[in-house]
């Protein structure tokens, strides 16, 4: 982005662009527990929530973090936390809890190596599966990537605006990398950002029905202590929001929870796409990852490989047909992940062409570098 | 059943809920959700106002029934739902019903924190020194000795008494009481209510089922009699012997003192922040 008259143009790294994204789509609530590469979202927020009318609060673990975070949502109140793997492993369970009430919250991990404590200051992609299955049982959820600084401030809207409109928990995974780069960002104006909130009852109290289907899946949401008293739960509940035991109620309501977010695929499924149109190798890369893909595929083609590159934003749902549409175009796809190959699994999945389907994978806490995915674009490309 | 009785179920239980409860007859549950809606009605609070926060148990069932905002949230967790709730909204009154495991094993953190932070809450524990709802199981507050299915050959753990540790974890209201004293119970609850701070009420109550059955005192009224034989009345205890005490509990108020709450704490800090004082918060002004 250019900036433009009047535009504010700053230094940031991606934690604190992650900051100022939660900032302007109004979150006004935070609880987390420290953790590197994650804390200083906590830390400037700490400063910079009560400026905003906001809160702030530390509290004793992860756990207990998230719970706050979903208690303060329920009251009417946009809340998210920031993580990094140990820390999103302890918030699984209440991560579930939000799916199944369907309570809007953001949940930002950025990504160190693992498993265990592991590497602390070390970028990975280990926990992409963990962000989509981590939580037990079938359940919908959203997780975005972010690259670039710009992409903390931009993606960061944008989860809580999914997580609004769509009533679901939203992951954002970063990493070390980029949360710690320090890159030129321009403020966008306030006209130019689009928020959305939670639809609230339109209907009085007596009428209103927390859970009832609608056609787009997703029923509106009355803060507690204006009126509408409901019953909020992580069992299997009724339309009222009453524990039920009948399968076709059960049915119901965890086919209306996956059909929600099938519906939004078209908003969901965010990818760029780098020079794809005539591409016959591409790389398909997501997070830091990205940034030096993109940099292999303008080398390769000055050396006159017709390259690409397909960035993924969000990373579940699956982005399927767009990652499809690569496929079939492409005689081969290197996917290079700080991983053993997760995402790479999803896109040998759905693989139904002769595309040769290449994975590259780094574990060692190091970033891949661009000559590493140009030696394989030249190498898929002959 | 008294008229009274009668007009406090039609204003507060839930009307679109389908009864019967999932507890069992004679369980003490039922006895302080009573204690719970006298409490309310007394002190005349609005249902609109209030949140009742639960964890899992049987005890955790008590919102499902009752006509406010209820939340039934994941096991041990519901004072960190109710903080988030709490600091969103300071105007509700924040009630979190929990069990003896609930609180005090996998919700154990998170209740000693609540006490130390201060947040003007309401806590009731309902002691049953037992898992009720997963089978009988030992918690936290079994007594050393007793038998649980998990506990075939005797407890060789020794017990919390949840009162004592939340006084000691600084939460300025501590009670304890039980179902035997209705009366006593009811007074507690609505104390801790209107406490303006952290307020725990523990209950001691009966689990005839899952630990009576195993401990000699299968049935209801003989747990009940056993309340009544060894609670002592707190202004009682203090002229009694640690050997006249032994074996027994206190009951009334434990601790009541005035402790600067949370978000009262922070609205000072948000005022402070905007005025550009670096910290305006505690203890400076
Ligand atoms: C994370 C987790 N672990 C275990 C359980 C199973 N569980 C449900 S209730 C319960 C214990 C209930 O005992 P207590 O808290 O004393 O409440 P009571 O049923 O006696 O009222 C357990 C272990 C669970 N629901 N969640
Ligand atoms: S198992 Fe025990 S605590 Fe649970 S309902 Fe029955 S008597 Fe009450």
């Amino acid at each position: 982005m250019s900036a433009r008259k009047g535009q504010k143009r700053v230094l940031l790294q991606g934690n604190e662009a992650i900051v100022e994204g939660a900032l302007a789509a109004g979150c006004r609530f935070f609880a987390g527990y420290p953790i590197t590469p994650a804390s200083e979202i906590a830390e400037l927020l700490s400063m910079r929530l009560p400026l905003a009318g906001g809160t702030f609060i530390q509290m004793e673990d992860e756990i207990a973090s998230i719970g706050a975070v979903i208690g303060a949502s329920l009251a009417g109140v946009k809340s998210m936390t920031a993580t990094s793997g140990p820390g999103f492993s302890l918030m699984q369970e209440n991560l579930g809890f939000a799916c199944m009430a369907e309570v809007p919250c953001v949940i930002v991990n950025v990504m160190r190596g693992g498993p265990s404590t592991g590497l602390p200051t070390n970028p990975s992609q280990g926990d992409v599966m963990q962000a989509r299955w981590g939580t037990h049982g079938d359940h919908p959820v959203i997780v975005l990537s972010v690259s670039t600084v710009q992409d903390c401030f931009e993606i960061t809207i944008l989860a809580f605006n999914l997580s609004e409109k769509y009533r679901v928990p939203v992951i954002i995974l970063s990493d070390a990398v980029v949360a710690h780069t320090r890159e030129v960002f321009t403020f966008p104006h306030a006209r130019e950002i689009q928020i959305v909130d939670r639809a609230l009852p339109s209907m009085p109290p007596e009428w209103y029905i927390p859970y009832e289907d609608s056609p787009s899946g997703v029923p509106p949401m009355a803060p507690f202590g204006e009126g509408y008293r409901y019953h909020v739960t992580g069992l299997v509940h009724d339309v009222r929001g009453f524990p039920t035991q009948r399968p076709e109620e059960i049915k119901a309501l965890i086919n209306r929870l996956f059909r929600k977010i099938t519906q939004g695929f078209h908003e969901i499924q965010k990818v760029q796409r780098f020079m794809l149109d005539d591409a016959d190798v591409s790389v398909i890369a997501y997070g830091s990852v990205s940034r030096a893909a993109r940099q292999a595929v303008k080398e390769a083609r000055r050396e006159g490989v017709r390259a690409g590159l397909l960035q993924l934003i969000t990373l579940f749902p699956f982005p399927r047909s767009s990652v499809e549409s690569v496929l079939k175009q492409c005689r081969g796809v290197v996917v290079p992940e700080m991983n053993v190959g997760q995402i790479s699994r999803e896109v040998k999945r759905v693989n139904r062409w002769e595309c040769k389907v290449e994975k590259y994978n780094r574990v060692d806490g190091r970033l891949i570098t661009p000559k590493q995915i140009r030696q394989l674009i030249f190498k898929l490309g002959t | 059943m008294s008229q009274g009785v009668t007009k406090l179920i039609h204003k507060y239980l839930r009307h679109d809920k389908k009864f019967p409860h999932v507890w069992c007859p004679g369980c003490g549950n039922g006895i302080v959700l009573g204690a719970l809606i006298r409490a309310i009605d007394r002190i005349g609070l609005e249902k609109d106002e209030i949140v009742l926060a639960s964890g899992i148990g049987c005890s955790g069932r008590m919102p499902v029934y009752v006509d406010f905002n209820t939340l039934h949230t994941t096991h041990g967790r519901a004072l960190t739902f109710a903080t988030g709730i709490k600091l969103a909204k300071p105007s509700l009154t924040v009630i979190a019903i929990m069990g003896d495991g609930d609180a005090t094993a996998i919700g154990g953190n998170h209740f000693i924190h609540a006490a130390r932070r201060n947040l003007n809450l309401t806590a009731i524990i309902i002691n049953n020194q037992i898992y009720g709802m997963t089978g009988g199981q030992s918690s936290p507050t079994t007594p050393y000795g007793s038998y649980a299915t998990t506990a075939p050959y005797g407890l060789i753990e020794h017990a919390f008494s949840i009162a004592e540790l939340a006084v000691t974890a600084g939460a300025p209201f501590v009670a304890r009481g039980t179902v035997y004293h209705v009366e006593t119970l009811e007074d507690l609850v609505k104390k801790a209510i209107l406490k303006r701070g952290f307020a725990v009420v523990e209950v001691i109550s009966n689990c005839h089922v899952q630990y009576g059955r195993r401990n000699n005192m299968g049935d209801p009224v003989t747990m009940m009699k056993w309340m009544r034989d060894h609670a002592i009345r707190v202004e009682k205890a203090s002229s009694m012997s640690i050997d006249d005490m032994e074996g027994k509990f206190t009951i009334g108020v434990l601790a009541d003192v005035e402790k600067p709450i949370y978000t009262e704490e922070y609205q000072k800090i948000r005022e402070g922040a905007i005025k550009g004082r670096p910290t305006g918060g505690p203890g400076h002004g």
